[in-house]
C-alpha cells in the first residue's frame, strides 16, 4: 500500500501547480481549469488525512466540496461566457478597461 | 437526529431562515410578476416589499435571540451566541438599507428585480451563516455561499464590459482565495482530526504547535485575508469596487468584509485565541494591519475616480478594523463590531450619493463630476459632505467614536505604533475626501450636466445612514455596550 505522506505531497504540488496556473496563464479557460485543479488537490489532501486518521469526516467533507467545486464552474462559465459574447477574448490580458 | 434536537436547531436558525425563505418567494414572485410593459412598475414595488416584509420579520427574529445562553445546534455547526446574533442582526440591516438604496438604480439601470433582490438575500443568509458557523466546513460552505451570490451581482450589468470585468476578476481572485481558506481546513483537519472550532481549539491546548497547524493557520490567514482584502491581498478590490453596478459595490464594501470580519473573529479570536497560539498569529496581522492603513490611505490620494478612491478608502478602513483584531482583547474585539456598523452606514450613505450623481448608465465617478453640487443641490452636497468627514474619522461622527475606540483598545494591548500609524493615516486621509468637498462647494457646476432628481427611496436610504453616522457619532455607548457585552464570552475573566 502507497504510504499516506505520498498522497499529502501529489496534493501539494497539484495545489502549487493549479496556484500558479491561476497566476501565470492568460487564457481564462485555462485559469478557470487550474482553479479546478486546486479544489481537487484540497480534496486529495482531504480524503488522504481522513485516511490517516481512520476517520469518516474527511470523506463527507470532500462530497460537499465537489458541489461547491461545480456551483462555482458554473458561475465563472457563466461569467466566462457573457465576457465572450461581449469582446469576443477570453485573453484576460485584454480584460483591462479599469487600469489607470 | 433526534426530532427534538431538529426543532431545536431550525428554532435558533429562525432569522436565517427567514432570509432564506425571503429568498426563495423573490425568486418564485418573479415567474409570475409581469416583467414589461403596465405592470413592471407594480412587480418591481411587490418585489422590493416581500424584501424588506422578510428582513424585518429577520430582524425581529434576530433581537428575540439577543442574551439567549450560547448554544450549539445541527451537530455543533453552528451556534447561537451574541457574536451570531450581534451579526446577525447586522447583516439585515445591511441588505435592508441595500435594498432601498438599490431601488432607484434598479429602474434607471433596467435591472429585473427578481434575480437582483433574490441575490442580495441570498448573499445575506450566507453572511449570516458566516457570524453562526462554528465549523470551518460549515464556515466555508456560508463563504462560498455569498461568494457566489456576489460574483453574479457584480457581473449583473451584461452589456457593460467593465461590469463583466469586475465580475470576472472578482470570481478568479474569490476562488483562488477560497481554495487556500479550504486547503487550510484540510491541514488542520490533519493535524488535529477535527474542523469544529471549539474542539479544535481544545485539542490545540493539548497538543500545542505543530508545523502542519502552522501551515494551516497561514492558509487561513491568506483565505481570509482575501476576502476582506487586506495589503498584499488587495489587488482584486480596487478594479472589482470600481466595475461593479454602483449599489452593488455599496453592498460589497459593507457586507461581504463584515462577513470576513465575522469569520476572522470566529476562527482567530474563538479558534486560537489561547495565548500559546495568538502570539504566532498576532504579529503577523500586526504587520497586514499597518501595511493596509498606509497602502489604502497613500493609494486613494492619487485617484481620478471618487468610485475607485472610496475603493481604497475601504481598503483603508479594514486596515483599522484589523488593528482591533492585533489587539486581541476585549475592548478590541468589542470595537470591530462598532467599527463594523459604522462603516456599513459611512459607506453605504456614501455609495448612494455616487449611485445618485453617476445618473442613467452609472459614469459619472469622476472628482471633476461633484464640481458645484453645492450650488446646484445643498442637501445632497450636505449629506455626502457628512460621510466624507464621518469617513476621514471627524468628531462628532460614527468615524470618529470608531477610530477612538480601535486605537484605544491598540494602545491597551501595548500597540502604540499601530495606533500611532492609525492616527497618521488618518490625518493623511483627510486630502482624499476633503478634495470631494472641495470640489463640491468652491467650484462651478458643469452647466451640461443632466440635473440630479433624488427617488423617495434613495432619500429613505440617506436619512437613514445619515442618522446612523450621526447616532453612532454623538451617542457612541449604546451600540459600544451591545457589542462589548456580545463578544464578552470570547475573553472570559
Amino acid at each position: 500500500m502507497i504510504p499516506v505522506p505520498y498522497y499529502l505531497v501529489i496534493s501539494a504540488v497539484l495545489f502549487i501547480t493549479g496556484a500558479i496556473g491561476v497566476l501565470m496563464r492568460r487564457n481564462a479557460l485555462i485559469m478557470l481549469m487550474s482553479l479546478e485543479l486546486m479544489l481537487n488537490a484540497v480534496n486529495l489532501s482531504f480524503v488522504a488525512y481522513a485516511r490517516m486518521l481512520n476517520d469518516t469526516g474527511g470523506h463527507v467533507i470532500v462530497f460537499l466540496n465537489i458541489a461547491v467545486a461545480a456551483a462555482e464552474a458554473v458561475v465563472g462559465l457563466a461569467i466566462l461566457l457573457t465576457i465572450f459574447r461581449n469582446r469576443e477574448t477570453v485573453n484576460i490580458d485584454h480584460l483591462n478597461l479599469m487600469r489607470h | 437526529m433526534e426530532a427534538a434536537a431538529l426543532l431545536e436547531g431550525t428554532a435558533a436558525l429562525l432569522p436565517h431562515i427567514t432570509v432564506l425563505v425571503t429568498g426563495l418567494v423573490v425568486l418564485v414572485l418573479d415567474l409570475f410578476l409581469p416583467p414589461r410593459g403596465l405592470g413592471q412598475a407594480g412587480s418591481r414595488w411587490a418585489t422590493e416589499a416581500v424584501s424588506l416584509v422578510g428582513l424585518a420579520l429577520a430582524f425581529a427574529c434576530a433581537l428575540a435571540q439577543a442574551g439567549d445562553e450560547p448554544r450549539a445546534v445541527f451537530m455543533g455547526m453552528a451556534v447561537v451566541d451574541g457574536l451570531g446574533t450581534f451579526f446577525n442582526a447586522v447583516f439585515v440591516l445591511i441588505a435592508a438599507l441595500t435594498v432601498l438604496l438599490s431601488a432607484h438604480y434598479v429602474r434607471r439601470e433596467d435591472i429585473r428585480p427578481g434575480e437582483y433582490y433574490a441575490l442580495i438575500l441570498f448573499a445575506t443568509l450566507g453572511f449570516m451563516f458566516v457570524g453562526s458557523s462554528s465549523d470551518l466546513v460549515m464556515m466555508f460552505l456560508a463563504i462560498e455561499t455569498f461568494s457566489m451570490a456576489t460574483y453574479i451581482l457584480a457581473g449583473l450589468l451584461r452589456d457593460t464590459p467593465r461590469s463583466l470585468e469586475s465580475a470576472f476578476k472578482y470570481f478568479m481572485l474569490g476562488s483562488f482565495s477560497s481554495a487556500f481558506f479550504l486547503y487550510g481546513i484540510a491541514t488542520l483537519y490533519g493535524a488535529l482530526g477535527t474542523t469544529n472550532l471549539l474542539a479544535l481549539s481544545q485539542a490545540m491546548s493539548a497538543e500545542g504547535t505543530s508545523p502542519l497547524l502552522l501551515m494551516g493557520m497561514g492558509l487561513l490567514i491568506v483565505g481570509l485575508g482575501f476576502k476582506v482584502a487586506v495589503v498584499p491581498f488587495h489587488m482584486w478590490a480596487p478594479d472589482v469596487y470600481e466595475g461593479a453596478p454602483t449599489a452593488v459595490t455599496a453592498f460589497m464594501t459593507a457586507g461581504p468584509k463584515a462577513a470576513a470580519f465575522a469569520a476572522l473573529l470566529r476562527v482567530f479570536a474563538q479558534g486560537f485565541g489561547a495565548p500559546a497560539f495568538s502570539e504566532e498569529w498576532v504579529p503577523i496581522f500586526a504587520v497586514l494591519a499597518a501595511l493596509t492603513m498606509l497602502l489604502g490611505n497613500i493609494v486613494a490620494i492619487v485617484q481620478q475616480s471618487v468610485k475607485r478612491m472610496l475603493a481604497y478608502s475601504s481598503i483603508a478602513h479594514a486596515g483599522y478594523a484589523f488593528v482591533a483584531l492585533v489587539a486581541h482583547n476585549a475592548a478590541g474585539a468589542g470595537s470591530i463590531l462598532y467599527y463594523l456598523v459604522a462603516y456599513t452606514f459611512m459607506s453605504l450613505g456614501a455609495f448612494t450619493v455616487l449611485m445618485i450623481v453617476a445618473r442613467r448608465d452609472d459614469q459619472r465617478h469622476v472628482f471633476d463630476d461633484y464640481a458645484g453640487l453645492g450650488a446646484t443641490n445643498p442637501a445632497l452636497a450636505a449629506i455626502m459632505s457628512l460621510f466624507m468627514f464621518a469617513l476621514a474619522g471627524f468628531p462628532p461622527t460614527a468615524g470618529f467614536a470608531g477610530k477612538f475606540y480601535v486605537f484605544s483598545a491598540a494602545a491597551q494591548s501595548g500597540y502604540y505604533v499601530l495606533a500611532l500609524i492609525g492616527v497618521l493615516t488618518s490625518v493623511i486621509s483627510v486630502v482624499y475626501y476633503a478634495r470631494v468637498v472641495i470640489l463640491m462647494y468652491m467650484h462651478e457646476p458643469d452647466a451640461e450636466a443632466p440635473r440630479i432628481r433624488l427617488a423617495p427611496t434613495s432619500v429613505a436610504a440617506l436619512s437613514v445612514t445619515a442618522f446612523g453616522v450621526l447616532y453612532l457619532g454623538i451617542f457612541p455607548g449604546g451600540v459600544m455596550q451591545l457589542a462589548a457585552r456580545s463578544v464578552a464570552f470570547l475573553f472570559p475573566g
